[in-house]
């Protein structure tokens, strides 16, 4: 079971507290009205107060992220200022109020066959796995890939991240996607890879895995209205034809994609 | 609160906008808890088409200032992945359910008004003659005399009540109303969405998949007010009001303005129980205005 069900409507979290770390903002929130969600799901987020009014006169929908670490009502989120919607949550400190509907969609299924969990992520994209590591017990392998040393500052929040860097200022100087092939060259056959990030790391990660045939999960990223299956605005194309990333997904299994690159992802 | 509206008792005036609540989805994300608050009084199933469509290439959203522009396509099982699959579970749903169809000629559209007019589960029918992502929706829906021909064709196939949904994309919004009336439709509703369009940044080439789109939200309001009004003068079938809702005071607005019921569409993505809210807002309302 890797969905729980989210209380129907929209509720008001307090943020409790706003975490930084370089190039991005925890922010931890107080849910009391909400379950515990499972490592990938996703919740809807706008501010409660001044949701609008920004560059463009956005924002105007929630934004979808997927939950950074939960525990009994307390909710935590990564935001990073990219845009009208994550600009005005990313100023948001403790005692605003967190419009907030989920959790939603599917997470990470548990690894198959005994495999071993290999996590990859990329940029903001790394919150995901970051509850996914809690949840698997703090001790699964984690490659991430960063913009420059303020966001791999981010890479704090795993416990053991080897980080590979675009810069070269922090770790690897290259893509995270050839710290996952020399894995997978060492021990393909037994890892199952959990992935999440930009479309072009996603992309490579799938092609990675499906050549070395090791089974892999990603979290997608697709623009979305509702979050609940309303719109039909979030698709991605998968051999099953075109899937609303928010019911059927965000996580998907790479064997289901030809690709991973969603059009208009990542904007 | 009670609505009567063409003969079905509703328990109050909201409802939702055809393919803006989808309550199978809904269901999954929320469970029981979806039933147990069910926003809308009766429930408008998204656009059926007789053949199933995959809808248009992503991207197919787009936020603009105070709103929304989709180009969804229609995506939907068909005829019979409808009456397979969808109808048993919408059939369960708590309150009246509202079909919606579209077909791209007469015959189609009356090959799906007979097959629903057989279904005890189906309370009403919408006609979808507005979409502006499909190219003879729009034509249809912006021709007086096709509109009328439309509704004359399907008018004898069904005892349900026919609903005729106006696309605000026409030059003679009330021309069009006043034709599907005397063509024999039992109520109108409008406004759907208002073409639009946008540019990627980046490229200057159009965002969406379907290059146009459907703009909705607030940012239609005034819109929705005025072509409501300009329809109730010209017509005695009652009227669901759409476009912008987002509070009891904007259905209250265009509840003056002539509509029986009103809808609530883009308002839902933003908070999934907004129907319900509205629905409160708007008997606090009426119950506190001085006859």
């Amino acid at each position: 079971m890797t969905r729980v069900t989210a209380p129907f409507g929209r509720r008001t979290a307090t943020v409790t507290a706003r975490d930084e770390h370089g190039a991005y903002v925890a922010l931890r929130c107080h849910d009391p009205g909400g379950p515990t969600p499972r490592a990938g799901q996703f919740y809807m987020l706008a501010s409660a107060e001044r949701w609008g009014g920004g560059d463009g006169e956005r924002p105007f929908l929630p934004r979808a992220f997927s939950v950074l670490r939960a525990r009994a009502g307390e909710l935590q989120f990564l935001i990073e200022d990219v845009g009208p919607g994550t600009n005005r949550l990313s100023e948001l400190g403790p005692g605003d109020g967190l419009a907030i509907v989920g959790p939603l969609g599917n997470g990470f299924a548990a690894p198959r066959e005994n495999r071993l969990p290999l996590l990859v992520g990329g940029g903001v994209g790394i919150a995901p796995l970051v509850i996914w590591q809690d949840e698997l017990g703090g001790e699964a392998t984690a490659l991430l890939g960063f913009r420059d040393q303020p966001h791999a500052l981010g890479a704090a929040l795993l416990t053991a991240a080897t980080v590979a860097t675009d810069d070269g200022s922090v770790g690897h100087h290259g893509l995270v996607t050839e710290l996952l092939e020399d894995e997978l060259d060492a021990r393909g056959d037994e890892v199952e890879v959990y992935a999440c990030g930009p479309p072009l790391m996603l992309e490579a990660v799938r092609e990675l895995c499906s050549r070395h045939q090791v089974p892999a999960q990603l979290a997608l990223e697709s623009g979305m209205a509702c979050g609940f299956g309303a719109c039909f605005g979030c698709v991605v194309p998968t051999i099953d034809g075109y899937v609303r990333l928010c019911v059927d997904g965000p996580v998907l299994d790479a064997a289901k994609l030809d690709t991973a690159l969603v059009a208009g992802a990542g904007h | 609160m009670t609505v009567d509206f063409c003969g079905i008792e509703l328990v109050h005036p909201i409802i939702n906008g055809s393919g803006t609540f989808d309550a199978i989805a809904a269901h999954r994300a929320f469970g029981d808890d979806l039933l147990e608050r069910f926003p809308f009084a009766a429930f408008v199933s998204k656009t059926v088409t007789l053949e199933p469509r995959q809808g248009n290439p992503p991207p197919r959203l787009w936020e603009v200032a105070g709103g929304l522009m989709n180009s969804i396509g229609l995506p939907n099982k068909g005829l019979d992945g409808y009456l397979e699959r969808d109808l048993p579970t919408l059939a369960a749903l708590p309150v009246p359910l509202i079909v919606n169809v579209m077909g791209f000629s007469r015959d189609e559209v009356a090959h799906l008004v007979a097959a629903f007019s057989e279904r005890p589960e189906v309370s009403a029918l919408e006609l979808n003659v507005s979409c502006p992502n499909v190219e003879t929706g729009l034509v249809m829906g912006a021709d007086p005399d096709e509109t009328a021909r439309l509704v004359r064709r399907v008018r004898p196939l069904t005892g349900k009540p026919l609903i005729v949904k106006l696309t605000p994309n026409a030059s003679d919004v009330p021309k069009v109303a006043a034709a599907a009336e005397d063509a024999g439709a039992d109520a109108l509703s409008l406004i759907n969405t208002l073409r639009g369009m946008a540019l990627d940044p980046r490229t200057g080439k159009p965002w969406l998949g379907g290059v146009t789109g459907g703009v909705s939200g607030p940012a239609v309001r005034a819109i929705a007010l005025a072509q409501v009004h300009a329809v109730a003068q010209v017509v005695e079938v009652p009227i669901v009001g759409m476009g912008g809702v987002q509070s009891g005071r904007d259905a209250q607005d265009l509840i003056g303005a002539g509509a029986t019921l009103v809808a609530v569409g883009t308002e839902s993505f933003r908070d999934p129980a907004a129907g319900g809210r509205v629905a409160l807002e708007l008997a606090e309302l009426l119950a506190n205005t001085v006859v």
